[in-house]
């Protein structure tokens, strides 16, 4: 398994060599900021291009095919209409938190970029609390969306905004149980902990049933969390219109729109950390040869394959339920998800206590 | 069976009688209201379900009002004619608010076109025009000058604020005004550019938090005045308005006017026309079903079902296109028969769609029938009583979802429909998941219908010869056919000439709207979506 941790370690060298080190340490900062920067258009934009094919496929449609082959250009040509748009400035509104809202909610999915695994030694940040960190941030995100339907001045964003404040704090429940379960099997909170932790075997295999009920649950639980159907209440469209962001036009609405997207990746990219093994190629245990195989596939193709992949179950569900009501998703959530959740990690810390993983 | 002009007149004796294709009874307004009560509850008389009020301006014989009712339990009609009390400055009829809810609604359409006051009608305000509007547009005095209703530029006026006259012990009567929501409610529009109404339809609702308070139901954004300029046209251009209502299945909204002409003028059409407009017909509701299932499942939050029930909607509209040469507004049936002939392919298609709907509809149950969330979302949500029902007069795959066989196509069977062999579908629920289930099962048995009848289209013209000029006799009809969502009546008035006196239409769809604040009551803002979709009303069809 080639370490990419040798490329960066070797641009740091070469920066300190004819630069001093606060120098040459804010210079990788821009760096890793516009290498993120960029990352994240291209990963929305696939995600836009992925969604809208995979969801015309389910629907016996072709989706996109006129601008490129494929139609592979036309999320390209989107992202340039929407970032010529005007931006409709509206009145009777609070200027300040309308046009910071937006803001808040793509800084939230940017900062927890930082502590996905993207490869061996790719991780732009890896310090010992690393998934309280991205739970930590990720839940920022609900605040930008809260002030984006107050601030609007409009009751139908008002109560998007507030059906959404309610989802998305009772849902951040079972995530971080989630999150805490598989802690507890992997023993460290540091992102790289838990991704060298699956080294011999993904956490999906070795930790059988809690972890597979702590899969389905985080499933759950990350759809909702992401605000995407079947619980895409906050913004129905044929309830509220648009939800919070009815009064949003051009980029400010991108930025929305973007962020939802890069919310699929991070929670399909936390489910890929958790249970199949981040980076980590699939390793069982007695094949060898298997096993030196899987390494030759780059760690980075590793990551986002998985990430993907989980994607695709999202969108999955999407486009096949209908939505749930807001009372029955808080029914679901505190009344089944929560307990089995709790549940569940008892089960796990037995199983840890007592060895009885694979 | 009792003689209900016999027990009628020994209890009043005021009341004269005329007989038609439905017996007419006039009573003084004095009595109506006493009149009303004893048809509504005697055991025997049983009129319990409001089809329509007419509202009719005799000119200089008065104004009045037409009701046609209906005896669910024995399948009897009666129309009863009240003249209005008072000048033509403010005529006054009692109102019958309190004996069916649907009155309500149908007694503000009358006052809407023809100004007849209703004395305690609770909520006497204009029902489709706004409320600044000058003059009663069907009244036959109706100053029609563009200048006096100028298109306005400026934001309707609202008021939160409507009127209800009562009469006063020394027989005065006076307004009063209430208030439409309590003074603190928090109002959402919901409508009229919203995508679950469905059209331009706009609900006022009153919430708290997620709970429905009320709903102030608000139309008239697309009315067109169908019956206003039908009364200026020759009968057969009055039968294209028809394909107008409910354009999604225009085609037994046509075959019902064309029946009360041909009623009226004697018309005998071919056997041949008939069978094609029941295939026509049972295609048509079909495809309105289907396209009501992709979009109930739309509001839902399931949007691919849409696409799955719009394929075999495709393929009806392509086989009506090749016989009609329309998708949408067909005029196929015409005064005498249809059209034109059958295309040559038809029954070759009809026989392909035919082979396909089983699978479809396997799928679609499969998909959303079954899945939990859609049972959570539907079952128990937007109950509707049979009693209920008919109070609202809510007809068609709603009724039958309340456990009402209210199916005109088996009460009170037309053209072929006596012969052929179909059940009607009745569930007993009355919520959202019987109101789907209905439709899907519907489906099936117009299925059947028409693979009874495609193989064994006979012979013969198409369309009988008919005068150029069609004159009715003087006299009144009255015809109801079961449409796509519900029971749709036509009252037709000839004075003799080429142009009809006076054609109402009876839409199934202003009911279905009209319960919506009843079935909402206390339920979710999401559940309005679900019941509103589930009552599958269409906007043109209500505002006419």
């Amino acid at each position: 398994m080639q370490d990419l941790s040798v490329g960066t370690a070797w641009l740091h060298s070469l920066f300190l060599g004819f630069m001093p080190e606060w120098l040459a340490v804010t210079l990788e900062c821009l760096l890793i900021g516009v290498g993120l920067m960029l990352l994240y258009a291209v990963l929305a934009l696939f995600y836009i291009l992925f969604e809208r094919k995979v969801c015309a496929y389910f629907q016996c449609r072709l989706g996109p095919n006129r601008v490129g082959p494929w139609g592979l250009m036309q999320s390209i040509a989107d992202m340039f209409k929407i970032l010529i748009k005007e931006l409709i400035s509206l009145n009777h509104i609070d200027k300040f938190l309308f046009g910071l809202a937006p803001y808040l909610v793509i800084i939230a999915s940017m900062l927890a970029f930082a502590v996905l695994p993207w490869g061996n030694g790719l991780q732009i940040i890896d310090f010992n609390v690393g998934i309280f960190f991205l739970l930590a941030v990720s839940s920022i995100g609900v605040l930008g969306i809260l002030l984006a339907g107050w601030s609007s001045n409009n009751k139908f964003t008002l109560i998007g905004a507030l059906r959404s404040g309610a989802q998305m704090i009772s849902y951040e429940l079972s995530m971080g149980l989630c999150v805490v379960t598989m802690v507890c099997m992997a023993g460290t909170m540091s992102v790289g902990g838990i991704v060298n932790a699956q080294e011999h075997l993904w956490f999906i295999f070795s930790g059988h049933i809690p972890a597979i009920i702590a899969f389905v649950i985080f499933m759950i639980a990350g759809t909702a969390e992401t605000n995407r159907g079947p619980f895409d209440l906050p913004e129905a469209e044929s309830e509220l219109t648009a939800g919070y962001h009815t009064e949003y036009s051009g980029i400010h609405f991108g930025f929305f729109y973007l962020a939802e997207y890069l919310n699929l990746f991070i929670v399909s990219g936390v489910a890929a950390l958790l249970f199949f093994g981040g980076w980590m190629p699939l390793h069982i245990p007695g094949w060898d040869a298997f096993n030196h195989i899987m390494d030759y596939i780059p760690s980075v193709i590793w990551f986002i394959g998985k990430a993907i992949a989980l994607s695709f179950i999202i969108i999955w569900f999407k486009w096949t339920f209908p939505r749930l009501r807001i009372d029955q998703l808080l029914t679901l959530e505190w009344k089944y998800l929560l307990p089995i959740n709790l549940f569940n990690l008892v089960l796990m810390v037995l199983i840890v206590t007592f060895k009885w993983y694979l | 069976m009792v003689n209900i002009q016999e027990k009628i007149s020994k209890l009043f004796p005021e009341a004269t009688f005329e007989a038609g294709d439905v017996m007419r009874v006039t009573v003084p307004d004095a009595q109506w209201h006493d009149f009303a009560k004893t048809l509504r509850d005697d055991e025997e008389l049983s009129f319990d379900f409001l089809v329509t009020i007419v509202g009719m301006d005799w000119k200089e014989n008065g104004l009045g009002c037409i009701y046609y009712l209906t005896s669910t339990k024995h399948n009897t009609h009666i129309s009863v004619k009240v003249m209005a009390t008072g000048d033509r400055q403010q005529p006054f009829i009692h109102s019958i608010a309190d004996l069916w809810a649907i009155a309500v609604i149908f007694e503000r359409e009358v006052y809407d076109f023809f100004g007849i006051i209703f004395i305690n009608n609770p909520d006497m305000r204009r029902l489709f025009l706004n409320i600044d509007w000058k003059g009663f547009p069907l009244r036959k005095d109706y100053n029609d000058d563009p200048n006096i209703n100028p298109v306005s530029i400026e934001n309707e006026r609202q008021t939160d604020f409507t009127d209800m006259w009562v009469e006063e012990a020394d027989g005065k009567v006076v307004k009063k005004e209430r208030r439409i929501f309590a003074e603190d409610d928090f109002v959402v529009n919901i409508g009229p550019q919203h995508p679950a109404t469905h059209g331009v339809l706009r609900f006022r609702t009153a919430v708290d938090g997620e709970i429905i308070k009320k709903i102030d139901i608000y139309l008239g954004y697309i009315h067109r005045g169908v019956e206003k300029i039908c009364e200026g046209l020759t009968y057969p251009q009055t039968l294209h308005f028809m394909d107008r209502l409910d354009y999604f299945s225009a085609h037994p909204y046509h075959h019902c006017l064309c029946m009360a002409i041909e009623e009226a003028a004697g018309i005998q059409i071919s056997r041949r026309a008939q069978v094609i407009r029941v295939l026509m017909d049972e295609l048509s509701r079909i495809a309105s079903h289907c396209l009501f299932i992709g979009t109930y499942c739309m509001d839902l939050g399931a949007t691919t079902m849409l696409f799955y029930t719009l394929r075999v909607r495709e393929q009806i509209l392509d086989i009506m296109e090749r016989t009609c040469g329309a998708r949408m507004t067909f005029n196929y049936d015409c005064i005498g028969g249809v059209m034109q002939d059958l295309h040559p392919d038809f029954v070759k298609d009809v026989h392909a769609l035919l082979d396909v709907i089983p699978k479809n509809i396997a799928e679609y149950n499969k998909v959303f029938t079954g899945n939990v969330i859609a049972k959570n979302r539907m079952e128990n949500v937007g109950v509707l009583t049979r009693e209920d029902a008919i109070s609202w007069a809510v007809t068609g795959p709603n009724g039958r979802g309340s456990g009402w066989a209210c199916d005109v196509r088996k009460c009170n069977p037309y053209s072929i429909y006596s012969e052929l062999e179909f059940d009607e579908v009745v569930r007993t629920e009355g919520d959202s998941m019987a109101r789907f289930k209905v439709r899907v099962e519907e489906m099936v048995q117009s299925a059947r219908i028409i693979a009874q009848l495609i193989d064994n289209i006979p012979e013969g013209e198409y369309c009988v010869k008919v005068p150029k000029v069609i004159k009715l006799p003087v006299g009144h009809w009255f015809k109801t056919v079961e449409g796509c969502r519900g029971t749709f009546g036509v009252y037709l008035e000839s004075d003799g000439t080429a142009n009809p006196y006076r054609l109402k239409i009876a839409p199934p769809c202003l009911p279905a709207s009209a319960v919506v604040d009843h079935i909402t009551e206390g339920q979710k803002i999401a559940d309005l979506i679900t019941i509103g979709g589930s009552l599958d009303y269409i906007v043109p069809d209500i505002d006419r």
